[in-house]
Order: C-alpha cells, then sequence, then structure tokens
C-alpha cells in the first residue's frame, strides 16, 4: 500500500507542484512591478480539481473498483456485438448511409454546415492514413497537398473557365505530382527524419503559394471560384437536362458525402489489396519486407502519392465549397489537426478515422465558448492517446506488434 | 520604436532604389556578415538542444522550439517586471543578466517536467509514438503561451543597447556584440562542460551507450534529465537575444526557428555539438545572404532546401560519425 501511495500520489503531488511553478511567472507577474498570486492559484486550483477526478478515475478503473459498471457495458457491448454479427455488414452500412442521406433534412442550416467540414476532414484523415496509418510514414506536411488541389481549381476556374468535373481529376493530378516530387527525395529517409523533412516541404508549399503573386495572388487569396455545377434532368417541357449550380449548402452536402464515400471505399480497397498487404509489410519491417521482394521505394511513393490524390480531390470540393482559397487555410496546424484525428481513431483504421474526426469537429462546435482552447485540447489529446492508448480509439484490425524502430 | 533597419535584417533586403544602389558593395556584404553571424549564432544556440537531446534519447524534441519561445517571453515578463519596480534605469545590466538567468532557469525547469511527462513513459514504445507525443507537446506549450500571454506580439520594455558603432556604410549596434559575446561564451561554456567535466563524460558515455553507462553507475534518467535542461536553457538564452534583437516575441514564434536549428543539427551531423554550433552559423549566414541577394520573401526557404539536400546527399552532415542505415 505504501509502495503503491509513493509510486503514483507522490508523483502526481510533484506534477501538481512543478505546474504551479509553471504558471506563476507567466500569469503573476506584471509589468509595473507587482507580483499578484490571485489569479494563478484560481487558474492552478481548477487543473488541479479536474486533474484530480480523472485521477481518482483512474486510480480506480485500475484497482477494478469499477466492476460493477464495466461488466454489465461489456456483456452489453458483447450482445451489441452478437446482435450486429446476426446480420451481415452491408445491412449496418446500409442504415449508416441512409442515416447519413437523411441527415441535412433533420439537421439545419448550421448542423450541414458542420456535417460538411466533418466530410472534408474525413476525406483528409482517410488520405492521411494510406500515409501514416498503411504505410508507416509520419507526414507533417500533408495539408500542403490539400492546399494544392484546391489552388489548381480555383486557378484553371477563374483564369481559365475550367468547369469543377474537369478541374478535380486535375487537380488530383497536380497533387499527385506534387506528392511525387516532394516524396521521390525525401523516402530514402525513415521515421523522424522524414517526419521533419515533410514539415519543410508543406512550408515551402505555402510559402510559394504566400508569395507567388501572379499566380496565386498571394496572401489576398483568390476570390469567385465558381461553385460546381452539374445536369439535372427536367420534365417540365420533355426531358431535358438543365445545367444548374449548386449554391444550396444541402445539396453540397451530398458531393461532399460522396466524395467521402469513394475516398472511405477507395482506402478499404487499397488496404485489402495487394498494394496494402505491401504497405503493411513496410510499417511493420521494412528491411524483411525488401528482403520478401517488395519494391519499398516505389510502394512507399505510391502511398504518398495516394495520400495526396485523396487531399488533392478534398482540396477542389473546398475551394467549390468556399468560394475562396487563401494560403491561410493550409498552416502546419492544420496538419497537425488531421494528424491528431487519425490518431484519436486509431491509426489504419476507418472507422476509428471517422470517430476521431467527429469527435474533434463536432464536439467543438458543441462546446463554442470554449473555442480557445481548442488546440490546447488538441494538444493534449495527442499525448494522452500516445501515453494511454496509443492504438486509438477503435484499433486498427490488421495491425502489427513489433516494428523495426522499437529494436533501436 | 526598435524598427530601425539593422534591427531588422530581413527588411534590409531591396527595400528601395536607394538601397539598390549599395547591393553590391563590400559594405554591404560586411554588414550581412554582422547580422548573418548574429542570427547564427542564435541557430546554433537552439540546434545544439536538439542535437544534444537527439544524441541521448534518439528523439527528435519537437517541443524544443517552445522552449526557444518560452524563454523569450520569460525574458519579456522579467524586463518588464524590473522595468516596473525601477531598477532598469539604474542597473541596467544585472537587470539583464538576471532576466537571462530567470528564463534559463525557467526553461530548463519546463524541459525536464517536459520529458518526465511526454518522452520519458514512451521510451520503450516505438518511435512513432515518441514522435507524436512531442508533437502534441509543442502544441501544447504553444497553445498554452497563447492562453496565458495573449495572441498578440509581446513588446520587449525598454532602450536597452540602442547605441551603435558607425564604420561607414556599415553599422554594428551593441546589442549585435553583446548576442555575439554572449552566445560565443555560452558555446565556450557548454564545450568545456561537456569535453572537461564529469558530467560531460557521464553525459557522452549515456550518448554512447545506455546500458553500458548504467552499469558504471551513471544514471541514465538524471543525465537525460540534465540534457533536456542544458538544452532548453541555451534555447531560452536563444529566445531573450532574439526578442531583444527584433524588439518582440509571440507566442508561435518557436516554429519556424525550431525547424531552422533543426535543419542546422542535420547539416553539423545530429548528435555532433561542435556540428551543431557550426551548422548553426551556416544556416544563419545562408537566410541573411539569401534574402539579401536572393529574395526576401523565401529567405525561410534556404533553410529547408539545406536540410533536405543534407539528407539527401551526406544524411551523416558535416561533422557527423558514420551512422547506419536505420537511423536515416
Amino acid at each position: 500500500m505504501i509502495q503503491e501511495f509513493k509510486k503514483v500520489w507522490k508523483q502526481y503531488t510533484i506534477g501538481m507542484v512543478w505546474l504551479l511553478g509553471l504558471l506563476w511567472p507567466m500569469l503573476g507577474i506584471h509589468a509595473d512591478g507587482t507580483l499578484t498570486f490571485q489569479k494563478t492559484i484560481t487558474i492552478w486550483s481548477y487543473i488541479l480539481a479536474g486533474s484530480f477526478v480523472c485521477f481518482m478515475i483512474y486510480i480506480m478503473k485500475s484497482g477494478s473498483s469499477f466492476k460493477f459498471i464495466a461488466d454489465p457495458v461489456s456483456r452489453a457491448a458483447n450482445g451489441v456485438k452478437s446482435a450486429s454479427a446476426a446480420l451481415p455488414i452491408w445491412v449496418w452500412i446500409t442504415v449508416a448511409v441512409v442515416l447519413a442521406l437523411i441527415y441535412p433534412q433533420l439537421a439545419g442550416r448550421y448542423g450541414t454546415d458542420v456535417a460538411i467540414t466533418v466530410l472534408f476532414y474525413i476525406c483528409l484523415g482517410l488520405g492521411l492514413n494510406v500515409v501514416v496509418g498503411l504505410a508507416g510514414m509520419l507526414d507533417l506536411g500533408y495539408i500542403a497537398f490539400y492546399g494544392v488541389g484546391a489552388y489548381t481549381y480555383a486557378i484553371l476556374n477563374v483564369t481559365y473557365g475550367l468547369a469543377f468535373w474537369v478541374c478535380l481529376p486535375l487537380s488530383a493530378l497536380t497533387a499527385c505530382i506534387a506528392g511525387c516530387i516532394v516524396g521521390y527525395p525525401t523516402l530514402r529517409m525513415r521515421g523522424d527524419y522524414l517526419a521533419i523533412v515533410t514539415l519543410g516541404f508543406g512550408e515551402i508549399i505555402r510559402i510559394i503559394l504566400n508569395n507567388w503573386m501572379t499566380l496565386t495572388n498571394g496572401p489576398n487569396g483568390i476570390l469567385g471560384i465558381k461553385p460546381i455545377g452539374i445536369f439535372w434532368p427536367m420534365f417540365e417541357n420533355g426531358f431535358t437536362f438543365e445545367h444548374i449550380w449548386v449554391k444550396k449548402l444541402q445539396f453540397f452536402y451530398y458531393f461532399a458525402l460522396g466524395l467521402a464515400i469513394v475516398t472511405a471505399i477507395g482506402v478499404q480497397r487499397l488496404n485489402f489489396s495487394r498494394v496494402g498487404r505491401a504497405w503493411e509489410s513496410i510499417r511493420e519491417d521494412e528491411t524483411a519486407a525488401e528482403l520478401m521482394g517488395v519494391n519499398t521505394f516505389i510502394y512507399k511513393l505510391l502511398a504518398y502519392a495516394m495520400g495526396a490524390v485523396f487531399a488533392g480531390m478534398a482540396g477542389a470540393f473546398f475551394a467549390a465549397r468556399m468560394k475562396f482559397v487563401s494560403p491561410e487555410s493550409f498552416t502546419f496546424l492544420e496538419s497537425a489537426m488531421v494528424l491528431c484525428m487519425v490518431v484519436l481513431g486509431g491509426m489504419g483504421s476507418i472507422p476509428g478515422i471517422i470517430l476521431g474526426v467527429v469527435a474533434l469537429i463536432a464536439l467543438p462546435e458543441i462546446f463554442r465558448e470554449l473555442e480557445s482552447y481548442r488546440m490546447l485540447v488538441f494538444g493534449a489529446t495527442m499525448i494522452i492517446m500516445m501515453l494511454f492508448r496509443p492504438a486509438g480509439l477503435i484499433p486498427a484490425k490488421r495491425m502489427g506488434t513489433r516494428s523495426e524502430e522499437k529494436e533501436g | 520604436m526598435r524598427l530601425l533597419p539593422w534591427h531588422k535584417p530581413h527588411l534590409l533586403v531591396r527595400p528601395n532604389n536607394l538601397k539598390l544602389r549599395k547591393l553590391n558593395t563590400m559594405e554591404y556584404f560586411i554588414q550581412q556578415l554582422i547580422n548573418g553571424l548574429t542570427l547564427g549564432g542564435m541557430y546554433a544556440l537552439i540546434a545544439l538542444g536538439y542535437t544534444m537531446v537527439y544524441g541521448v534519447i534518439q528523439l527528435i524534441n519537437f517541443a524544443h522550439g517552445e522552449f526557444f519561445a518560452a524563454g523569450g517571453y520569460v525574458g519579456a515578463i522579467a524586463l518588464a517586471y524590473f522595468a516596473g519596480i525601477g531598477y532598469m534605469d539604474s542597473h541596467p545590466v544585472i537587470c539583464l543578466t538576471a532576466s537571462f538567468m530567470i528564463a534559463m532557469a525557467y526553461c530548463a525547469y519546463l524541459a525536464v517536467g517536459v520529458e518526465k511527462i511526454a518522452y520519458k513513459p514512451l521510451r520503450k514504445n516505438s518511435r512513432l509514438a515518441a514522435l507524436l507525443s512531442a508533437l502534441g507537446m509543442s502544441i501544447f506549450l504553444s497553445n498554452g503561451m497563447m492562453l496565458t500571454q495573449g495572441v498578440y506580439d509581446k513588446v520587449y520594455p525598454g532602450e536597452l543597447f540602442q547605441g551603435r558603432f558607425d564604420f561607414g556604410m556599415v553599422t554594428i549596434s551593441y546589442l549585435q556584440i553583446m548576442i555575439v559575446s554572449l552566445t560565443a561564451c555560452l558555446l565556450v561554456g557548454l564545450n568545456l562542460l561537456v569535453f572537461k567535466t564529469k558530467i560531460g563524460m557521464a553525459m557522452r558515455a549515456t550518448a554512447q551507450d545506455k546500458t553500458m553507462s548504467a552499469l558504471v553507475a551513471i544514471g541514465s534518467n538524471r543525465i537525460i534529465s540534465l540534457t533536456f535542461a542544458i538544452g532548453a536553457g541555451l534555447a531560452a538564452a536563444a529566445g531573450i537575444m532574439y526578442g531583444l534583437y527584433y524588439g518582440s516575441v509571440k507566442y508561435d514564434m518557436g516554429f519556424v526557428p525550431g525547424i531552422k536549428a533543426f535543419a542546422a543539427a542535420v547539416l553539423g551531423g545530429i548528435g555532433n555539438i561542435t556540428g551543431a554550433m557550426i551548422g548553426g552559423l551556416i544556416i544563419g549566414m545562408v537566410e541573411i545572404f539569401g534574402a539579401g541577394y536572393i529574395s526576401g520573401e523565401y529567405k525561410d526557404v534556404f533553410a529547408f532546401i539545406i536540410l533536405i539536400s543534407v539528407l539527401y546527399f551526406k544524411p551523416n552532415g558535416i561533422m557527423g560519425e558514420n551512422i547506419d542505415d536505420t537511423r536515416v
């Protein structure tokens, strides 16, 4: 008992005292030469109370004091599992898709707007999942490809007047080319070097977007991008196709949903194909994969390019939705946010990433007044997930336990 | 106040036709050399933290740029406090020294705690987990600073070291002399610490082989904490210098200098202390000369290009020993 006490509570106490020492200089020393303690103590006691509750719950959970809750919950979960296993998986997917289809009718304008953001981030998260989750390469400049896709559509549309559906494959193509250009020199590196180099490349692309005035209009961004145009069947005078612009938010929601579904199916099919297995072998042990005849460089480049393609398509939709692009939308923090979603949900797991995106986009919308704490929570989420649940909320099924870097 | 051109080296870049006249002169070159030396010294101080931490635990400490920013903030707070109680006018040098001490101590304190919370439990896990945790810590710290200190620039108080020497067209401000000499002192001190003392020997031993050094009774946890503390202290010193030099600090200012300093560490050969110093100077020079002679808008790109080309062509860096394939 004493051992236990020393091990846990002593560290906790030291940590809280450390935090007090950390907070006071930032909050208590003022430029007019006065020292105050009121604010520091107040904030610190809030943190103390909050962390104490979390800590108590954690201790009681690891001491199995919550058996009376955990047992019924796990029994209920088992019941749900067996009930869901009774019906084939496609029934559940159909139910989910139907729910997603009728969602804009139930939610208002605001709810639809949030849902569109969620769908964009699902596409980005799934695309990043190909690079980070499947191939195991940490990419911190991912949002740059989103930017490349968005700018491709913006420039082609505003300058040359090309339609959305022409630009969509072109956006994917330019993002893919950008991915290959970035990937070719960097993919020889492993692990942490790759992370920082992709970060550097992401910043280079953003700086170029910011400074190439003649092409991108610099920090002012590009205005007046046309929305998506489609041919809609009309039955008024016979059967004709009418060209209309997708301006209504609810209408656009279906396009975003379609994109998200296409991305999810694409990632799923890639994951369970020969290519996906090659990626996972590279993730688990690159040397062994090479030994077994996997051309690691080509497959890594392919993973990078595929991630960029998904991001580029999402970027084109983003530009069509916002009707405005500027370099401000493609900063490093956005990359970190997408990465945080992937980490929270579970690297390599599609339902996990969808859950992660919903948690990190929809929840901040509910707690709107705590907006300024958002990035703080994101950072803390990443640390806490890595400390307590590195595989994510819904871990991927095919995730190995050994990795090459562990040996070092 | 502090918007004079010699304090803003990046503004020296072709501001108008008047300045363009002297672009190709020797004076301009020497001026840029001095500015580059000042900036490069700061990068070297930050790079040392990266390289030392990488040396002992093989982890890129993403939060290192935030230690730099926190040092800048604490320096600003301390200087403002001294100005507030009226010590600044009577004893400016003592106040400045005290501010440096306070900021360095604060960042060392911060870094030791950060290491214990976010990195130590993950030492046995895969490297990706430690990297993500470090990234989360970086975001957390920079937003913590934003919440406590505000979104806007925090202006450095006082009119310290306003004087300057004029040699024809070349000007050297007292501030630049102070920064360069203090940087040199810190670098020499660190070299003495690492290569001449027992603690330094223990650090080098831990970097080489953790198990073996534990067998000869070197507590590796202590050495790792110490390494973090020293690295963060140097970064904090660089943070105050940066704040004094540019006149203000901001909560997200650690990000870009952090990457540039990392580029410097890689250029010098990661894990190598002398290499980090040289790499920092080179990166500072390249940035200033690139901004001066090629393009001011793309000044941030040069460091990244150096980073990428070093990793591509010579991943061991200019001073690095041969590292095996798995690291790169």
